[in-house]
């Protein structure tokens, strides 16, 4: 599919990682859209710090295949909200993905950092 | 992606706006929190969020189906690029069409002639009866075509056999409908009582006929209408139960309406009216058929029993023919007649598609025209995929640009395919509605006056998957092949070489080269075909048929409804011929007991010197007769006022009697015989004259042997009066004014007339259609294959044109340019010519049978076959030749 306007390989490098941190933050308990942006920009130490929109298809991905269940709920200051909670397939995705990530990692810092 | 997202993607789309906006006023609260204005705060939020719009698209997009989507721009793409190019799709298209639309209709015709099973209850357990026969034998009277069986025959073996739950019969007939001396016409059928039950058929309106309508004796058996009859004459209107219908001047009560989709049990035959059989004596009187073991006029069908196959149905026929036809001996036949009936078997066949006279009548016709499609469609195809060739070749380029930008290669050929399945698609419709053009006008041109043939044409699903398989299969074959090739290009070959390159192109010319000897080779067949059949049917127009028939006009003057009795025949139809001679315009008039290309006949044995000499054909006719006819006498005299009843009977014989039964020598005043059924008088004729041969059954036969015997020798002239006149006004002019005269002079009587040019006409009619069907496929082919050749030869100029440039930049003269495309495009057509030739020969023996006075390897027709079609193709390459001679070389050698 083509894509408007973003670099594809940057996008899809962003949307792998997006989505790893978005079952991680859910796998602490359900949250709404708005607290799992707040989670992960606070919990990257603002490195991370990504359009929240951007937040919202990748749940819209997740929930389609079936890692992440929604409901709506009322949040903390008394607002509808759309609650997301982590659904068994998606624990055992964050496990593997997980696992992908350390290997990449492990990878790339063999490359980057030889002598270690 | 899941369907149901698919289908609530505007659903989602709310949900997910709802939930942005949710994400908007919990920010903006913490934003408050954080002391903001409000102003500020929503501002901030509405960053941090991003574009919704943008945001919200994309989540609509993963809820489309990507396939479909893409589909959608696929045909859509397809269909822009043929917009774009209109000539090029409406030769396509129309091809296309043409093709299958032809195919279709053949197929259908195919399919409601020979596959489709009857539309009766459970049609798989009818059979057919049939009496095995050697067709000796069997003589007598026929009331039509080709009824198997006596009205005996049909009780002894209602008795007799085991094998049917229901046995019934039917006989077919024409009724007059008409009540004031017009003659009306309506097909008729005699039904046994256990017709409709036994086929499943049950009333629409009303009731149907069954065992108690058939009693014999009956006095006022019920009609029961078809529908298609009900809604043509009485508009379908349910009171008409109850009221009485006509026929043979006859009040019947009309009891029932069969169901609409129920034509009879014989394909290609509808009936309009059926009445019990037992009604057949009230009709027919005297010459009714009931008890008599010589009247062949019923067929007929059985439902067989469960536990019955047609196998053992048939092994208890057999058994049971011996006793049934010894104890039905006919009293008129001859001790070898005899033999020979007693020879007959009875045996059945499975009639879960009906009985067809015109099944087998048509059969060879319908394969042939089944063929000669395929053909037309092959062609189609080659033609097609040629020219969807050349545009994968023109956007080469193009594709190649694609490719390496990164588009993948399925895609393309996605994409490529998708034209020609816009194009397969279209065609295909346009097929249809040519099909259905086509078959209705193909009923239309069988049917005559007297024959009407009813075939039962919607579509059914067998002709839906046929027409689907052809649209399939035509797309695929010649949208794939290009589709591949142009992605089996390397890119950047295919980008450098740009037209400049002799050899990128080689292999694919050769394929299209292929494709034009095929479509030559296929076109020559079809050309061969239409010209074997044009040229048969000329000869068959122009065949002397022994008399003049234009101006002729045959008369039948049914009595039986007149208070004429029998007695006063002779005198009253004698007063007849006198008012019709009086009737200004008619120039001759004479009786005739058979009309020439009527199609009824009668014949029997010659006896020459007590020896039998073979079948002779015969006529009772007048004295004015062969004048009327315009037949020639070469010896002797014609009939006239001495050869009366009493007198020595007389014949005139025609030159075929002569040469086979006397040697050729002059038989006027030989005498001779003619078989006779035992106790009958021998009677000898003596021959006082000679004619030139006229044709009898039809214009395809080798003349027969024809014997006439003079009407007034007649002992007792039959319930109507056939006669043939000759006049120089046109038919509907003379009709009414005969017509007034014959009913003053004999009221109740019902005249019928016939022109002769009718009889020829309709006993030409398949010859007639052969010959226009082919000769459209023929020129539908030659056209098809030009284009192929013009398109190819032309392609090789513009793809060649730097070649052509240097070769005249270096000198080459006008007329060696030329020479050379003809030259190339020769090598096809002669290649083409020399294979279509082979397979012409193999197909036109093929048809041999349906020819008339042509060899199949008729040398004329080929000869103009490939003349034609070579000067047409030659043409075809000629314009890209003379393109290619004017190119300016500069121009050309300046160009990529």
């Amino acid at each position: 599919m083509p894509k408007r306007g973003n670099n594809p390989m940057q996008g899809e490098l962003l949307q792998g990682t997006l989505d790893v941190l978005v079952l991680k933050t859910l796998a602490l308990g359900p949250a709404h859209g708005h607290t799992i942006a707040h989670a992960i920009e606070h919990r990257s130490e603002d490195v991370l710090s990504v359009e929240h929109g951007s937040l919202y298809p990748a749940l819209h991905r997740l929930e389609d295949r079936g890692w992440i269940a929604s409901f709506w709920g009322t949040s903390e200051n008394n607002r509808r909200a759309r609650y997301y909670r982590l659904t068994p397939r998606g624990r055992a995705q964050l496990v593997e993905q997980t696992n992908r990530w350390d290997e990449i990692v492990r990878a790339v810092n063999r490359i980057l950092r030889p002598a270690d | 992606m899941s369907w149901s997202r698919f289908f609530r993607r505007g659903h989602w789309d709310d949900e997910r706006a709802r939930e942005l906006e949710d994400y908007l006023s919990h920010e903006i609260d913490d934003n408050l929190a954080r002391g903001m204005s409000l102003d500020q705060a929503t501002r901030a939020a509405r960053r941090k969020l991003g574009n919704v719009t943008r945001i919200r698209e994309e989540i609509y997009e993963m809820n489309t189906l990507l396939f479909a989507e893409t589909l959608w721009q696929d045909l859509r793409y397809g269909a822009r690029l043929l917009l774009k190019n209109p000539t090029f799709s409406i030769v396509a298209i129309l091809t296309l069409a043409l093709g299958t639309g032809a195919n279709e209709a053949i197929f259908q015709l195919v399919n409601a002639v020979r596959l489709r099973a009857l539309p009766v209850e459970r049609p798989q357990e009818l059979a057919t009866i049939r009496v095995d026969t050697h067709e000796k034998g069997r003589t007598g009277r026929f009331m039509s075509r080709r009824p198997m069986f006596t009205e005996p025959l049909w009780r002894a073996l209602q008795t007799d056999q085991q094998a049917f739950s229901r046995l019934f019969a039917w006989g077919i007939t024409t009724w007059n409908l008409g009540t004031d001396g017009e003659y009306r016409p309506a097909q008729g059928l005699y039904v046994s009582g256990g017709y409709f039950d036994g086929l499943g058929i049950g009333a629409h309106v009303g009731r149907v006929l069954n065992d108690a309508d058939d009693r014999p004796g009956c006095t006022a058996p019920g009609a029961v209408l078809t529908h298609g009859f009900w809604q043509a004459r009485y508009g379908g209107n349910p009171s008409v139960i109850g009221q009485t219908i006509s026929l043979d001047g006859r009040a019947f009560e009309i009891v029932g309406v069969t169901p609409p989709q129920f034509f009879g049990t014989e394909v290609g035959r509808t009936f309009d009216v059926a009445l019990p059989l037992c009604a057949e004596p009230i009709l027919r009187g005297a010459s009714s058929g009931f008890g008599k073991a010589d009247v062949w006029f019923l067929d007929m069908m059985g439902r067989l029993k469960p536990e019955w196959t047609i196998d053992r149905a048939k092994t208890q026929l057999a058994t049971i023919s011996a006793g049934i036809f010894q104890a039905n001996v006919p009293a008129s036949y001859n001790v070898g007649t005899v033999k020979d009936y007693l020879a007959f078997r009875f045996t059945a066949e499975s009639a879960s598609t009906g009985v067809s006279g015109i099944r087998t009548a048509y059969a060879t016709q319908l394969w042939v025209l089944l063929g000669a499609t395929g053909l037309v469609l092959l062609i189609t195809c080659a033609n097609l995929a040629n020219l969807l060739l050349a545009r994968a070749t023109a956007r080469q380029r193009e594709i190649a640009v694609r490719l390496a930008i990164g588009a993948s290669r399925r895609r393309i050929v996605r994409q490529m395919l998708s034209e020609s399945v816009v194009i397969a698609v279209l065609g295909a419709t346009c097929g249809m509605v040519v099909a259905w053009w086509l078959s209705q006008s193909l009923v239309a041109f069988l049917s005559t006056e007297n024959t009407r043939i009813f075939v039962d044409l919607t579509p059914d699903w067998r002709v839906f998957g046929f027409i689907a398989a052809l649209a399939a299969g035509a797309c695929l074959l010649f949208g794939l092949s290009p589709a591949l090739q142009a992605t089996g290009t390397n890119p950047a070959r295919a980008m450098q070489a740009g037209g400049r390159s002799a050899t990128d192109s080689r292999e694919r010319f050769t394929i299209r080269r292929t494709l034009v000897v095929v479509q030559v080779c296929l076109s020559l067949v079809l050309v061969v075909g239409a010209l074997l059949f044009g040229r048969s049917l000329r000869k068959l127009v122009t065949v002397d048929p022994g008399f003049r028939q234009d101006g002729l006009l045959s008369v039948d003057v049914d009595i039986r409804r007149s208070a004429v009795n029998e007695q006063a025949r002779a005198a009253t139809y004698a007063q007849v011929m006198e008012r019709i001679r009086a009737v200004p315009g008619v120039a001759d008039a004479a009786e005739a007991f058979t009309v020439p290309l009527s199609g009824s006949g009668w014949n029997q044995t010659a006896i020459i010197d007590g020896q039998e000499k073979g079948m002779t054909y015969c006529n009772r006719v007048g004295t004015d007769y062969f004048r009327t006819m315009q037949t020639t006498m070469v010896a002797g005299r014609p009939f006239g006022p001495d050869d009366r009843l009493g007198a020595a009977p007389t014949a005139i014989v025609n030159e075929t009697f002569a040469r086979k039964f006397f040697a050729g020598a002059n038989p006027v005043g030989r005498t001779f015989e003619l078989d006779r059924s035992p106790g009958a008088p021998q009677v000898v004729y003596q021959v006082v004259g000679l004619v030139k041969d006229t044709k009898y059954y039809e214009l395809r036969e080798e003349f027969l042997p024809i014997a006439y015997f003079a009407a007034a020798q007649e002992g007792e002239p039959g319930p109507s009066l056939d006669l043939v006149m000759r006049s120089d006004v046109p038919p509907a002019a003379l009709t009414p004014t005969l017509t007034r005269a014959i009913s003053e002079l004999v009221p109740g009587s019902v005249v019928a007339f016939r022109s002769m040019s009718t009889y020829v006409r309709d006993s030409l009619v398949t010859d007639r259609l052969m010959a226009t069907l082919s000769g459209f496929f023929g020129m539908l082919a030659t056209l098809i294959a030009t284009i192929g050749l013009y398109g190819v030869m032309s392609y090789m100029v513009t793809r060649r044109k730097v070649e052509i440039g240097i070769r005249m930049a270096l000198g080459a003269d006008r007329r060696r340019v030329i020479g050379m495309v003809i030259r190339e495009s020769a090598v096809l057509l002669i290649a083409g010519v020399l294979i279509g030739a082979v397979l012409a020969v193999v197909g036109a023996r093929w048809a041999a049978a349906l020819l008339f006075g042509l060899k199949p390897w008729d040398p004329t027709s080929f000869v103009l076959a490939v003349v034609g079609l070579g000067l047409v193709s030659l043409l075809a390459a000629w314009i890209p030749a003379r393109r290619a001679s004017r190119l300016a070389p500069t121009l050309a050698l300046r160009e990529d």
